[in-house]
């Protein structure tokens, strides 16, 4: 899929969100730049700790301050800078036009509030409905997203829903102004395969009918092969990697991508030892000079451990972070990362 | 490993007592049940009205299977379906309410206490969680000797040895003795679980969900220690997993569970690959693939509707409320583990060894096509 000729509807340049601690400054996210075209799905991937959350976070200035604080860069949404805008115009943006699920919905839903409750709140305040409007929208809502016997259930307390059924509610409200823009953190972690399976599809059905575009985070490349038009692949709070998604399964220019795509077990060549990448991910807080992933990395030579790397561009829309990475682009099918 | 341990009775140590010959199964379940009370029938839940669940959790219904010596069985199921609970009861750390769990031939619940003590040391148990699985105000050196004391297997400078050896085993240092488990990432924390579950030398593991939990380029790290430690002490696993990739890679042979029941047992590569009962196949046809292409050309089965209650299970076939195969006489028939393949078993009525694939019911016949709550109502 290319979306060359659509437009950009978000644009992230050089966010950096820092942390601090007693073990002084961590740079949860450093320098994280991207695109996300009109009707795209973009996936963030990463471990614990690469600043994939804190990404999103960061573009809608939810980041506790303190400890957190967005020190600098851009989120450039329809042409302003939500990172400059005041606080008040972000509240309107938040919910209306970019909207966000995460993986426990528990923790976002009130458990004292009916669902029919929390859902017209977002519709009387955004879309100044009538109560008796918020109400009737609500049930369509939830009717949209699949929750059998809707206009009863919606009446029901979080509690009396399923974790499955939670997260679905979660997408209504999430839906429920018509954003242009979802950022999905882990929306599927929590749940069972089969149930997984079911979210999965409900949002790519979703996107099909309204033309909504998508932010999906996740740790988990088998949901990012599925659901993404583009990947970002992030590691210390870096990018590591940017490409399409097909061109990065097929042809992974960072050592970090190859060696995580090679850990993962095929189930249709079974037995043998996995590649395993040795050591731990890094604790941001004490990187190491030079390439983060140097230390992990079988392809390192001494210039990664003394310099940091080039984000070096491949082709229009592939960068990897890698002294390597042209060497590497241009002999895909050495298994040395 | 080379302590000169008087009980180190390891297959392919020297012969013991208790040992049984290759091939024979180590381990054996006979129509196993745990049943939990779910309470609600307490004089407080009467006073103050609560009978919303009172009942009965059949966690494990009904199970039989085996598992032969250095064999990994793999068990896989989605959440509330009893896997845990099964792996539990079979090292008796859940009491069984049914049926019969045999370790070597022997039926743990006639054994006396004290053989049940001496029998323990024989089968462990890795925990999902590396962060509640282990004492934080121990030391590393303290959980992984424990073990050792508990069976008296050593003592001194002899645990103290044994205790480094078992470490660098896993993949840790000896200098970590001293260290707390606060002090660890999540996969090391998982390596000093694995630890202290080989200090006493057991023939057989059961591993609940052992990487679950763990970041994924840990998962390999993890998973590779666990087939190099089967290999080089024999060890025998049950590797519970939700995970069927992970199941699949460790995995000699599958078992599947589906709210209590065991659906589906066989070779790894033949439930993986050739799938018979429905919810197996839906199973696996929803496990996300790393490969762009793949994913957009599959076929994905996508379930309706949710696990039932555990509490409430569906009569008949469980799984006949999802079911795109469903028939009518399958929420009437409790459909039993039959061979449908050599040595391929799966419950299912639609299914029998001359007619392997399941014919599609015509129309909205089946009930799982439509939502639960209607067939209910109709």
């Amino acid at each position: 899929m290319s979306h060359a000729a659509a437009e950009t509807l978000l644009s992230v340049r050089n966010l950096c969100t820092y942390f601090g601690s007693e073990d002084g400054v961590v740079k949860a996210v450093d320098g994280v730049s991207f695109d996300l075209a009109q009707g795209e799905t973009l996936g963030i991937v990463g471990e614990s700790g690469s600043g994939k959350s804190v990404t999103s976070l960061s573009l809608l200035r939810l980041v506790n301050e303190p400890p957190g604080k967005i020190v600098r860069g851009e989120v450039v949404f329809q042409g302003q800078d939500i990172l400059s805008l005041p606080l008040e115009a972000v509240r309107h943006i938040r919910g209306k036009r970019i909207s966000m699920i995460f993986q426990d919905p528990m923790t976002s839903l009130n458990p004292f509030m009916r669902i029919s409750t929390q859902l017209a709140e977002l519709t009387r305040l955004h879309l100044r409905h009538t109560k008796r409007e918020a109400h009737e929208h609500a049930v369509r809502m939830l009717e949209t997203v699949g929750i059998p016997d809707a206009r009863r259930r919606a009446d029901d307390y979080p509690h009396e829903f399923s974790g499955g059924m939670r997260q679905r509610v979660m997408i209504a409200m999430a839906l429920s102004c018509q954003p242009e823009l979802l950022i999905a953190d882990e929306p599927t972690t929590a749940l069972d395969v089969t149930i997984q399976a079911q979210i999965l599809e409900l949002i790519r059905s979703l996107k099909i009918q309204t033309g909504l575009s998508v932010i999906l985070i996740t740790h988990d490349l088998g949901v990012v092969a599925g659901m993404t038009d583009r990947v970002v692949v992030m590691y210390a709070g870096k990018v590591f990697e940017q490409a399409p998604t097909h061109e990065l399964f097929a042809r992974p220019a960072n050592p970090y991508t190859k060696a995580l795509l090679r850990s993962m077990p095929d189930p249709e060549a079974a037995g043998g030892a996995l590649y395993q990448i040795p050591g731990l991910p890094p604790d941001v807080a004490r990187l190491p000079a030079g390439c983060p992933f140097a230390p992990r990395c079988e392809r390192a030579e001494d210039v990664c451990r003394s310099e940091f790397p080039p984000f070096v561009q491949l082709t229009r829309e592939h960068f990897s972070l890698c002294h390597f990475a042209a060497e590497i682009y241009s002999r895909p099918d050495t298994p040395d990362a | 490993m080379n302590t000169p341990d008087a009980l180190d009775k390891r297959p392919g140590a020297s012969p013991s007592p208790l040992s049984v010959a290759a091939g024979e199964p180590l381990v054996a379940v006979r129509d196993l049940e745990v049943y939990f009370d779910s309470g609600g029938g307490s004089a407080w839940d009467k006073f103050t009205g609560n009978s919303g669940n009172r009942g009965v959790v059949r966690a494990v219904d009904g199970v039989s299977f085996e598992i032969k010596t250095g064999e990994t069985l793999g068990l896989v199921g989605e959440s509330g379906c009893g896997k845990s609970t099964l792996g539990r009861a079979l090292l008796r750390l859940t009491p069984h309410t049914g049926g019969q769990v045999y370790f070597r031939g022997r039926e743990l619940a006639h054994l006396s206490s004290q053989e049940l003590r001496r029998t323990r040391r024989h089968m462990q148990m890795i925990f999902q969680d590396p962060y509640a699985s282990l004492n934080p105000r121990m030391t590393v050196g303290q959980i992984v000797s424990e073990p050792l004391e508990t069976f008296g297997l050593a003592h001194g400078r002899e645990r103290a040895e044994r205790v480094s050896e078992l470490l660098e085993t896993v993949g840790l240092s000896a200098r970590h003795v001293k260290r707390y488990p606060r002090e660890f990432s999540g996969g090391q924390r998982q390596r000093i679980g694995i630890a202290r579950a080989l200090a006493a030398n057991p023939e057989f593991v059961v591993a609940d969900e052992p990487i679950s939990a763990l970041d994924v380029s840990i998962q390999a790290q993890i998973m590779n220690l666990l087939e190099r430690l089967r290999r080089e002490r024999s060890l025998t696993y049950l590797f519970i997993s939700h995970d069927l990739r992970a199941i699949r890679h460790l995995s000699d042979r599958i078992a599947v569970m589906y709210l209590g029941k065991l659906v589906e047992l066989g070779a790894a590569a033949s439930v993986y690959g050739d799938p018979l009962m429905p919810y197996t196949k839906a199973l696996i046809s929803a496990v996300p693939f790393p490969d762009p292409a793949r994913e957009s050309a599959r076929r994905r089965i996508v379930l309706a509707g949710d696990v039932p209650s555990p509490l409430d299970p569906p009569p008949g076939c469980r799984f006949h409320t999802r079911c795109p195969y469903a028939v009518a006489a399958c929420r009437e028939v409790v459909p039993a583990l039959a061979e449908i393949k050599p040595a391929h078993f799966a419950a299912c009525i639609r299914i029998s060894p001359d007619q392997p694939e399941i014919e599609q019911v015509e129309g909205d016949a089946a009930p799982g096509l439509k939502n639960p709550e209607q067939v209910a109502a109709s």
